[in-house]
C-alpha cells in the first residue's frame, strides 16, 4: 500500500433540522489519504470542525462493512458512490483524484424526511414491513426444520431477494422515489418460500397499500434501482411482485 | 452480598423440564397488563420484544439505530450451531453442551450452557418458519457445515449473511407485532440510565437521538439486550454504536459485572492502515479452511511474499500444532499472531499484519473452486486493501470481535436488581472464557425466543402489577442527573475530541488488557486509564449543544462510560492470576504456550460491584460446580 494524499473540495449538503430549508456548504479538505474509506475522511472533517467550534457534518453510518444499510448518500448524483455494488462505507478515496469537487447530500424522496445534514427518516420501510412482511407464525409453532423441502434454486432465489439491506439507495435513485424494488425484494422472498406462501397474496396488497400510503412513485421501468443497488437486487423481483399483486387483485376483495 | 444462581434441581438433563414444570405461570388475561421494557432490537432483543408481545404482554421496545433491522447482530457472518444431527456424525444435545463447556475452558455454568444447547434445535425450526433462506442440498433439506474446528457438522448458515438473515427473521417477528399494536417501537433512542424505586428496577431513562430529549419510561420489567463492549478496544469489528454504555448503567445503579477481562480477539481482519481509521474489517474464519498462515523467518526481509522462498517462511501454527494447523481456535490463532509480530516478525507497513496465503489451495483446486468458496470475501479485502488476494497473500490481523463478559444474571437471567434482565452479549453467562465459532447467534436467540419468555412470568406473578408511573420522583431525579451530566460534558470545552481520546484508550486496551496480559502491564493499564479519565473530565471537546442532536455529546457519553469500565476490565484481569481460555496471564502458560488454568483457586464467575466514582468495586465470586463433565486440558496439537 502506497500513501498518497489528495487535496478535494466537498460541496455536503447542510440542514438544520426538519423545518430548515437547508444549503449546500463548501468545505476544502486537503491531505486526504487515499486508503481512507469516505467516511473516515468524512470523520476527520467532523473532527477538525469540532475543534473550530462548528457544528459537525450529520451523517448516519454503523457497521461499517456494507451490511448494516444504516449509511448513504448521493455522492456526485450517485447513492452510495461510483463503486458498483457497494455502499457509501465501502467506497474508498482512492476511487477520486486531486481536484476532484465532490457533491454530497442526503436520499431525495417526500417519504424521506431529511432531519438534519445528511440524515434521513426511512421509517416508511419499516411501516411497510409491518403491514406485511412476514410469515405469521408465533414462536414454539414451527414444524421441524427439514419437515419442508424446499428445492436448492428456490431457496438461493428467494436468498438473492432476502440479501436487501434496506438502505433506501433504490428510492433515492428512482426519479419516481417509488420503493418498488425494496417491496418486490421482500414479497418476492416470501413469495418464493413455501412458508410464505399462504399470505402471499394479503401481503402483496397490504405492503403496496402502504407504499402508496408513504408517498412513494410508482415504477415505471428506469431500472436505476437495480444500477444503485448496493445488494444488486434484480428488477426480475418487481415484475415478481406485479404478478403476485396482480393475482391478489384479481382473486381477492382490494384491501 | 447474597448471590443465588437459582439453577433448578434435578439431573442436568431435566433441569430446563423441571424449571418450567414448577415455574409460576401469569394468567393469560392478565399480561396485557404488565407492561415490559426491551432495549436493544438485535438477536436477543428483537426476539424477546416478538415473542413476550405474542405471549400477550404489553411490549416497549428501543433501539439505538434507525430501525430495529439494524442491530449490530446483522454483521455475523459465519453460521448458527444446533444440535440436529442433520448430517448423522454423531453429533446430540450433550455433544453440543460439551463442545461449549470446554471451548469456553470450563469457566460457564453447567445448567445454562445445557438449556442452551436443548433449546437449540428450536432456533432452527422457527427461523425456517419465518423464511430465513437457510443454505440447502439439492434434495431441499438444510445444508451443515463444519465451523471453526469443531468435529460435526452442525452450523446452519445463509451464505455469508447468516446474522443478517437471522435477524431480519427476528424484525419480521418484530414487525408482525408493532404492527399489531403489541409493541411500541422507539427508534434512535439511547438508554442513559435505569431507573430503581427501592431496590427495583422500574424503568429507563433514554436519550432521544434526534431532539436530544431525556424521555421516560415506566415498566413493571426491563430487559437489556444491547450487546458488548468491544469497542472499548477503539478499533474492533464492532459497529459505530456499539457501547457498554445500557449494561454500564446497571453496574452503577447496583448489578453485578461479570467477568469483563473476558473478551474475544478474532483472528482474521484487516489490519490497520493509518490513524484515521474507524473500525477493523473481519472476515470470516473459513478463511483458514484453505488459507495457510506464515511470517517471513528474517524479520529484516522485505521482499515481497511471493519472493520469499517455501525455506525463508515460518508457517508457524502449523509447525505448533500439527493435528490442527490453521485451525486453532480463535484465541490460540490470535495470539500466536500477537507473539511473531512482537517479535518482529509481522508484515506489512505497521508490522503488525501476517500473510494468509492462498496459493497451494489456488494449485490445488483451481482458481474457480477458490472463487466460489471464498469471492465475496476475496473481494471485499480487495476493494479495502487495493491488494488481490488472487495474486498476493492476504495480510491479517486479530481484532476486538465479542465480548463473553457482562452483567451477571441467574439462570433465570435476572440481574442483580430484581426487576432487570439481561439477555444475549449483556450478558455473561454462556460462552465461558472463550465463545466458539457460530454460538453467538445461537445464544442471543435462544435468550429471546425460547428462555426470556419462560423465566420472567415467575418475577412478574410474583410482584403483581407495578403501581409506579413515570410521574414517581425517581424518574425526575434520574432525567435531571443524566442532563446535569450532559451540562458538565459541555462546559469543559477543552482541546482534546472524544475520537482522540477514546483512540488513546484503545492502545492502552489492546497493548496491555488484550490478547496477552500481565502483571505489571496491567497495573501500568490501571494507571494510564485513571489518567485519561482525568484528562477526559479537564481537556474534551465536546462542541454543539444540548437538547438537539448532538453525535458529539452521544460518544461524549459512551467514553465516558468506557474510562471508568476499562478499570474494571483491567482490574478483573489482574485479579483472575491464571490463564483460561482467551484469557491469558503471560505468568501462568503450559510450556507449549498454553493457556494453564488453575481450578483449584479460580473455578468462579468474578463479579464486581460499583462502589463509587473512582473507588475500587467490590469482588464477589460465584463458584463454578461440575458435576457433568471433567475438567480437562485443552491441546490441539
Amino acid at each position: 500500500m502506497s500513501t498518497d494524499t489528495i487535496n478535494i473540495t466537498l460541496k455536503v449538503w447542510r440542514q438544520k433540522n426538519a423545518a430548515d430549508k437547508g444549503r449546500f456548504e463548501t468545505i476544502p479538505v486537503s491531505g486526504v489519504d487515499s486508503h481512507m474509506s469516505f467516511l473516515e475522511m468524512l470523520d476527520t472533517v467532523n473532527e477538525k470542525l469540532i475543534l473550530e467550534g462548528k457544528d459537525p457534518i450529520a451523517f448516519d453510518n454503523d457497521c461499517r462493512e456494507g451490511i448494516c444499510g444504516t449509511c448513504g448518500c448521493v455522492v456526485d448524483g450517485i447513492p452510495h458512490g461510483p463503486n458498483k455494488a457497494m455502499t457509501l462505507c465501502q467506497l474508498h478515496m482512492r476511487k477520486f483524484d486531486e481536484g476532484d469537487v465532490i457533491a454530497v447530500e442526503p436520499w431525495r424522496s417526500r417519504a424521506f424526511k431529511v432531519l438534519k445534514d445528511l440524515m434521513v427518516d426511512r421509517g416508511a420501510f419499516d411501516r411497510i414491513i409491518q403491514s406485511g412482511g412476514y410469515v405469521s407464525v408465533n414462536t414454539g409453532s414451527a414444524p421441524d426444520a427439514n419437515a419442508l423441502p424446499i428445492p436448492m434454486a428456490v431457496a438461493e432465489k428467494a436468498m438473492d431477494a432476502a440479501a436487501c439491506i434496506g438502505c433506501g439507495a433504490c428510492v433515492a435513485a428512482c426519479p419516481n422515489a417509488s420503493a418498488m424494488l425494496f417491496v418486490s425484494a421482500k414479497v418476492s422472498q416470501l413469495a418464493l418460500l413455501p412458508q410464505g406462501r399462504p399470505e402471499a397474496a394479503e401481503r402483496a396488497l397490504k405492503m403496496v397499500a402502504t407504499m402508496d400510503r408513504e408517498g412513494f412513485g410508482n415504477c415505471s421501468n428506469h431500472r436505476s434501482c437495480e444500477a444503485a443497488c448496493p445488494k444488486e437486487i434484480s428488477i426480475v423481483n418487481i415484475a415478481r411482485l406485479n404478478r403476485e399483486f396482480f393475482k391478489a387483485g384479481v382473486l381477492s376483495e382490494p384491501i | 452480598m447474597q448471590l443465588d444462581g437459582k439453577i433448578p434441581a434435578g439431573p442436568l438433563r431435566d433441569k430446563w423440564d423441571n424449571y418450567r414444570f414448577k415455574a409460576k405461570l401469569v394468567n393469560p388475561a392478565n399480561k396485557r397488563k404488565y407492561k415490559l421494557i426491551v432495549v436493544g432490537s438485535g438477536l436477543a432483543g428483537g426476539a424477546a420484544a416478538a415473542t413476550l408481545a405474542e405471549l400477550g404482554y404489553d411490549v416497549e421496545c428501543f433501539c439505538i439505530q434507525d430501525s430495529p433491522r439494524r442491530a449490530h447482530s446483522i454483521a455475523a457472518q459465519g453460521g448458527i450451531n444446533a444440535a440436529k444431527n442433520y448430517p448423522n456424525d454423531g453429533d446430540s444435545i450433550w455433544r453440543l453442551f460439551y463442545d461449549t463447556i470446554k471451548g469456553g475452558d470450563f469457566r460457564a455454568r453447567e445448567a445454562n450452557v445445557y438449556r442452551l444447547a436443548q433449546v437449540s434445535n428450536n432456533i432452527i425450526d422457527q427461523c425456517a418458519a419465518q423464511g430465513v433462506p437457510f443454505a440447502r442440498e439439492y434434495g431441499g433439506m438444510l445444508s451443515n457445515r463444519s465451523f471453526g474446528g469443531a468435529q460435526v457438522s452442525r452450523t446452519f448458515y445463509a451464505r455469508g449473511q447468516t446474522g443478517q438473515q437471522l435477524l431480519l427473521g427476528a424484525y419480521s417477528a418484530l414487525s408482525r407485532q408493532i404492527g399489531a399494536g403489541k409493541v411500541k417501537m422507539h427508534t434512535r433512542r439511547e438508554l442513559v440510565d435505569i431507573v430503581l424505586v427501592g431496590d427495583r428496577a422500574r424503568g429507563i431513562i433514554a436519550r432521544n437521538l434526534v431532539t436530544g430529549e431525556m424521555e421516560r419510561f415506566a415498566a413493571d420489567a426491563v430487559i437489556l439486550a444491547t450487546g458488548g463492549y468491544g469497542t472499548v478496544f477503539y478499533l474492533s469489528t464492532n459497529a459505530d454504536s456499539c457501547n457498554v454504555g445500557a449494561a454500564f448503567k446497571a453496574y452503577k445503579r447496583g448489578a453485578l459485572f461479570a467477568n469483563p477481562c473476558f473478551t474475544q480477539i478474532h483472528p482474521t481482519c484487516i489490519p490497520q492502515g493509518g490513524d484515521y481509521q474507524a473500525k477493523l474489517t473481519l472476515m470470516s474464519e473459513s478463511l483458514r479452511n484453505d488459507g495457510r498462515i506464515w511470517v517471513p523467518k528474517d524479520p529484516s526481509d522485505t521482499r515481497a511474499p511471493r519472493d520469499i522462498p517455501e525455506s525463508d517462511r515460518s508457517y508457524y501454527l502449523e509447525e505448533k500444532y500439527p493435528s490442527f494447523g490453521n485451525l486453532v481456535p480463535r484465541d490460540v490463532a490470535s495470539r500466536n499472531a500477537k507473539e511473531q509480530c512482537d517479535a518482529g516478525l509481522g508484515v506489512g507497513p505497521t508490522g503488525y499484519a501476517v500473510y494468509l496465503d492462498f496459493a497451494d489451495a489456488i494449485k490445488r483446486d483451481g482458481r474457480d473452486v477458490i472463487a466460489r468458496k471464498y469471492g465475496n470475501l476475496f473481494d471485499m479485502y480487495h476493494n479495502i486493501s487495493d491488494d488481490d488476494p488472487y495474486e498476493t497473500p492476504m495480510m491479517i490481523y486479530p481484532a476486538s470481535h465479542y465480548t463473553m463478559g457482562g452483567l451477571w444474571v441467574d439462570y433465570e437471567l435476572q440481574t442483580t436488581i430484581p426487576g432487570l434482565f439481561a439477555l444475549g452479549e449483556a450478558n455473561f453467562s454462556d460462552h465461558g472464557a472463550n465463545r466458539l465459532g457460530a454460538s453467538a447467534l445461537m445464544q442471543g436467540l435462544a435468550d429471546g425466543y425460547f428462555v426470556i419468555p419462560y423465566t420472567i412470568g415467575p418475577f412478574l406473578a410474583d410482584q403483581g402489577v407495578s403501581e409506579v408511573g413515570v410521574e414517581h420522583q425517581a424518574f425526575a431525579d434520574a432525567a435531571a442527573e443524566a442532563a446535569e451530566n450532559d451540562r458538565k460534558l459541555l462546559a469543559i470545552e477543552g482541546r482534546r475530541t472524544v475520537r482522540d481520546l477514546h483512540r488513546a484508550l484503545g492502545k492502552v486496551m489492546v497493548d496491555e488488557v488484550g490478547m496477552a496480559r500481565n502483571e505489571a502491564g496491567l497495573k501500568k493499564a490501571i494507571g494510564a486509564i485513571q489518567a485519561l479519565r482525568e484528562e477526559f473530565w479537564q481537556n474534551v471537546k465536546v462542541g454543539g449543544e444540548q437538547g438537539n442532536f448532538n453525535l458529539a455529546l452521544q460518544k461524549a457519553g459512551r467514553l465516558a462510560d468506557y474510562l471508568e469500565f476499562a478499570e474494571v476490565m483491567a482490574l478483573d484481569a489482574l485479579t483472575r492470576d491464571e490463564s483460561c481460555g482467551c484469557h491469558l496471564r503471560e505468568e501462568h502458560q503450559t510450556e507449549e504456550h498454553e493457556a494453564q488454568r488453575n481450578d483449584e483457586d479460580f473455578c468462579h464467575v468474578a463479579m464486581w460491584e460499583y462502589t463509587g466514582f473512582g473507588s475500587a468495586p467490590e469482588f464477589h465470586k460465584e463458584p463454578l460446580v461440575f458435576e457433568n463433565v471433567e475438567l480437562s486440558q485443552r491441546s490441539y496439537k
